[in-house]
């Protein structure tokens, strides 16, 4: 069977704000590129971010990028890179500008410059007091952001393949990245991109959890085809939760809630929190409340038919104030649980939201891997930016509004470092006999297996035992059965059936194919984070808790090291986390708190 | 709420297979906590994987799973499935030829969009910092910027039937106002000429069927006439 082969300079696969940002510098430099995405580019998740890119503008008060960093680190519990960090930081404001003159609506502030607000665990002059630095267009950011990026690419005439599913990375002998295999929906064609650079943007897979905020599309492609093609996956277990999003639907409800006296219930309608934190209560910091509301629901009193969450409860609150101060909140609440909170209360369960980990990077979007005693030997040809990265810089935690920069700041550094290393004239490499041959079996696989497993209720096995067993608040025993689950669910998952043969737009095929990426993710996620005997950041367990010795339960001497999961034997290895600057000092390990 | 099955009749074709499309009855039991009519789409796939539509953000940002429903273009995220009366009739975005079932070619809708320059133009030199621009200024481009060309107006036009080669459509038209209105952009006059054709905007005839069916409350017919008026304005 011959496969048709496209060539370009380079192929660019996901068209969220990491890929756009990408495919303008490649766009503009003049080079042959492809930009691939299952969905047409104003319609990827970065549309749905809210609050706002961080950047140390000043535009309302003195900010400075150290400060900036210094967050950064801190939020990350130390596990982000410093290198890595700072030359985030440092780019922010360059970035941001870029997009207003691409034509992004930012708010004004009154003497016209970029509108700013505060954000948490951003703080002026090293952690004292809030900043004002997350740059924003009302509460739609990232729509405003995604849509001027497209209309930049527009501008500079990027080619894109719209609808179009990358399938798996194209690697020759030597390791060299040299293209991908990717399916047209439409038709079901698979076609080889014969590339010099490939680039990685395509998001995170939230969608390993039964309760996300992601979007249906966030199945972590990327990651499974880098994983396919024995990449390591790095620091897997941190995830970013939080507390309270709407049961099922998975949109979220603010903190503000229970800032305005909402109390957490379980199905004995009891104010569970009283147990866990008699002082705050319900006002608890987010992996207390998050632990304590896992708790419950392994423990038999969550609501519902499968007893899959908990209430958050406003009833006994004056309307007037919930129409004053909550109005968005009982907005959500009447679109997507169909209950008004003046009357009855929310199901609301921990909702997971960013993948913290992702494919090694250099902070210049080259894809490392460890090599000959080399920690972070380039893997030729092959880059990555955004959320399916992990460059690092979010550490184990990310601060809100940095992940809009990261975006920004890798998508850029990928593609200019794409240019660099493609003006440096190096010839396509040639493909591999069986540069086909994978995708084209997995496919062949899935069409034509009888007596298979059904992707629907393979993925809700999976999202289960993720939110069940790695969920906010992990412990050690629940994390041991669910690696057996997870790679029971893994079995299943290699052994997909569909009922859908028709070449014509194959949802079926194509939820198939997701499912066998987000089996790479929710097992490396499952494994990394069982592996991790401490608390730090997301990952919070309950056998590695806060002692004198090991405040909040991190444990630096043992476990300040990236994890590296490879994917080929299931094994982990670990890295050094680079704890120096490009320029400064580096910022000093202490106990983390606000 | 409690479980209840609601009945469907969906638009059906798989050019892989069907001669024709048809209307295909079929009904789905939703648990309590189904509300949308993605929620229903979503367990109806599970029963049968061979229905095909898009979706992806599920809360009305992304503008993926816009369909007709009774009759009336909207996004699935954000119906509520009790509110419709049954059996709820699904068929594509009318106008765009179907490719599969709910799943239309909206090639058509995006280059009358691409055609109306959807990017900021602006040939002085970038400054080092951002542009100035007054909150009053900026409050111009409210209604306008938060388009997500999910194509429920444009295929909601008659005039975008009869002539969707010829007439931009409430989307595209937007997408012009929205950079004529922008303090920033210096290209107004570029973009009047690019419109001044006996199709291209004054095909709307002020029917008003995509302010109806706006998923995000926005109104192109307004952003249209604030165009026309502007043509007639330079004209004088």
């Amino acid at each position: 069977m011959s496969i048709p082969v496209l060539k370009f300079d380079a192929v660019i696969v996901g068209a969220g704000g990491a890929g756009l940002r990408s495919a303008i510098q490649l766009s503009e430099a003049g080079l042959k590129t492809a930009v691939l995405s299952k969905v047409f580019p104003t319609r990827s998740h970065t549309v749905a971010a809210q609050g706002g890119v961080a950047a140390s503008l000043g535009n309302s008060e003195e900010d400075h990028w150290h400060w900036h960093m210094y967050d950064t680190v801190k939020g990350s519990d130390w596990l982000g890179d410093q290198d890595a960090i700072e030359f985030m930081v440092r780019k922010a404001n360059e970035c941001v500008v870029e997009l207003e003159h691409y034509g992004m609506p930012f708010d004004r502030t009154d003497d016209g410059k970029i509108y700013q607000r505060p954000f948490g665990g951003h703080m002026s002059n090293f952690g004292e007091k809030p900043v004002r630095r997350s740059c924003a267009a009302a509460d739609r950011t990232g729509h405003a952001m995604l849509h001027a990026m497209y209309q930049r690419n527009v501008k500079a005439n990027t080619q894109f393949f719209v609808e179009w599913m990358a399938l798996d990375l194209i690697r020759d002998a030597e390791g060299h990245v040299v293209g991908v295999t990717a399916m047209e929906m439409e038709t079901g064609q698979v076609v080889i991109f014969h590339t010099r650079a490939t680039i990685f943007a395509t998001g995170g897979a939230g969608r390993i959890y039964y309760s996300s905020t992601n979007a249906f599309i966030n199945t972590g492609d990327g990651l499974g085809m880098a994983a396919r093609a024995g990449i390591p996956l790095e620091d897997m277990e941190f995830w970013q939760f939080h507390p309270t999003g709407v049961a099922g639907a998975g949109v979220l409800i603010t903190e503000g809630v229970r800032g305005e006296g909402g109390i957490l219930r379980n199905a004995n309608k009891e104010r569970f929190m009283e147990r866990y934190a008699p002082n705050a209560k319900d006002l608890a910091s987010r992996d207390v409340v998050s632990r304590a509301m896992t708790t419950e629901i392994n423990e038999g009193r969550g609501c519902g038919v499968n007893k899959d969450y908990v209430l958050l409860d406003i009833t006994h609150l004056d309307p007037n104030t919930i129409m004053k101060r909550l109005p968005g909140i009982r907005e959500i609440g009447l679109q997507f649980a169909g209950v008004d909170c003046i009357k009855e209360p929310l199901p609301v369960v921990p909702t997971c939201h960013y993948q913290m980990g992702g494919i090694p990077t250099h902070y210049s979007g080259r894809v490392v891997t460890p090599q000959n005693g080399d920690y972070n030997a380039v893997v030729p040809g092959f880059y990555a930016a955004g959320e399916c990265a992990c460059a690092s810089v979010h550490g184990a935690n990310r601060l809100g509004t940095n992940s809009l920069l990261d975006l920004l700041v890798f998508g850029k550094s990928a593609g200019d470092s794409a240019v660099e290393d493609l003006k440096a004239g190096k010839a396509h490499r040639e493909l591999p006999k069986d540069a086909a041959e994978q995708s084209l079996a997995r496919i062949s696989a899935i069409d034509n297996r009888k007596g298979g497993a059904n992707v629907h209720e393979t993925r809700l096995a999976m999202q289960r035992t993720m939110q069940n067993h790695a969920g906010v608040f992990r412990f050690g025993d629940m994390l041991k059965s669910g690696v057996e689950k997870i790679l029971e669910v893994e079995k299943a998952a290699r052994e997909l059936e569909i009922k859908d043969k028709s070449m014509a737009w194959n949802t079926a095929r194509t939820e198939a194919l997701e499912m066998e990426n987000l089996i790479e993710v929710a097992k490396a996620t499952m494994l990394s984070a069982e592996a991790r005997k401490e608390s730090r950041g997301a990952h919070v367990r309950d056998d590695a808790p806060d002692t004198p010795e090991f405040p909040n339960g991190r444990n630096d001497a043992e476990w300040l090291k990236h994890t590296l999961f490879n994917p080929v034997d299931n094994s982990i290895t670990y890295k050094p986390v680079n704890m120096q600057p490009l320029t400064v000092e580096p910022i000093a390990l202490k106990t983390r708190s606000y | 709420m409690s479980k209840r099955t609601v009945q469907f009749s969906i638009y059906r074709y798989d050019p892989d297979k069907d001669d024709a499309p048809y209307m295909q009855d079929i009904s789905v039991e939703l648990e309590p906590t189904d509300r949308k009519l993605l929620d229903a789409l979503t367990k109806l796939k599970a029963k049968d994987d061979t229905l095909s539509y898009r979706r992806s953000c599920r809360e009305g940002v992304c503008g993926s799973d816009a369909m007709n429903i009774n009759g009336k273009n909207g996004l699935a995220c954000l119906t509520d499935i009790d509110e419709l009366k049954q059996p709820i009739v699904l068929r594509p975005l009318p106008g765009l030829p179907v490719i599969r079932d709910l799943i239309v070619d909206m090639t058509q809708f995006f280059k009358q969009y691409h055609s109306i320059k959807p990017y900021l133009i602006n040939n002085d030199p970038a400054p080092e910092r951002e542009r100035l621009q007054s909150p009053e200024d900026r409050e111009e481009l409210n209604g306008l910027y938060e388009c997500i060309l999910c194509a429920c107006c444009s295929t909601s036009c008659p005039s975008f039937w009869w002539n969707p080669d010829k007439f931009v459509g409430p989307a595209g038209l937007l997408a012009a106002y929205r950079f004529i209105a922008d303090t920033r952009d210096q290209a107004t006059n570029e973009r009047l000429d690019n419109l001044e054709d006996p199709y291209r905007l004054f095909r709307c005839h002020t029917i008003m069927n995509c302010v109806d069916v706006c998923p995000k409350g926005l109104n192109p017919t307004k952003a249209i006439g604030k165009i026309k008026d502007m043509m007639v304005a330079r004209a004088v």
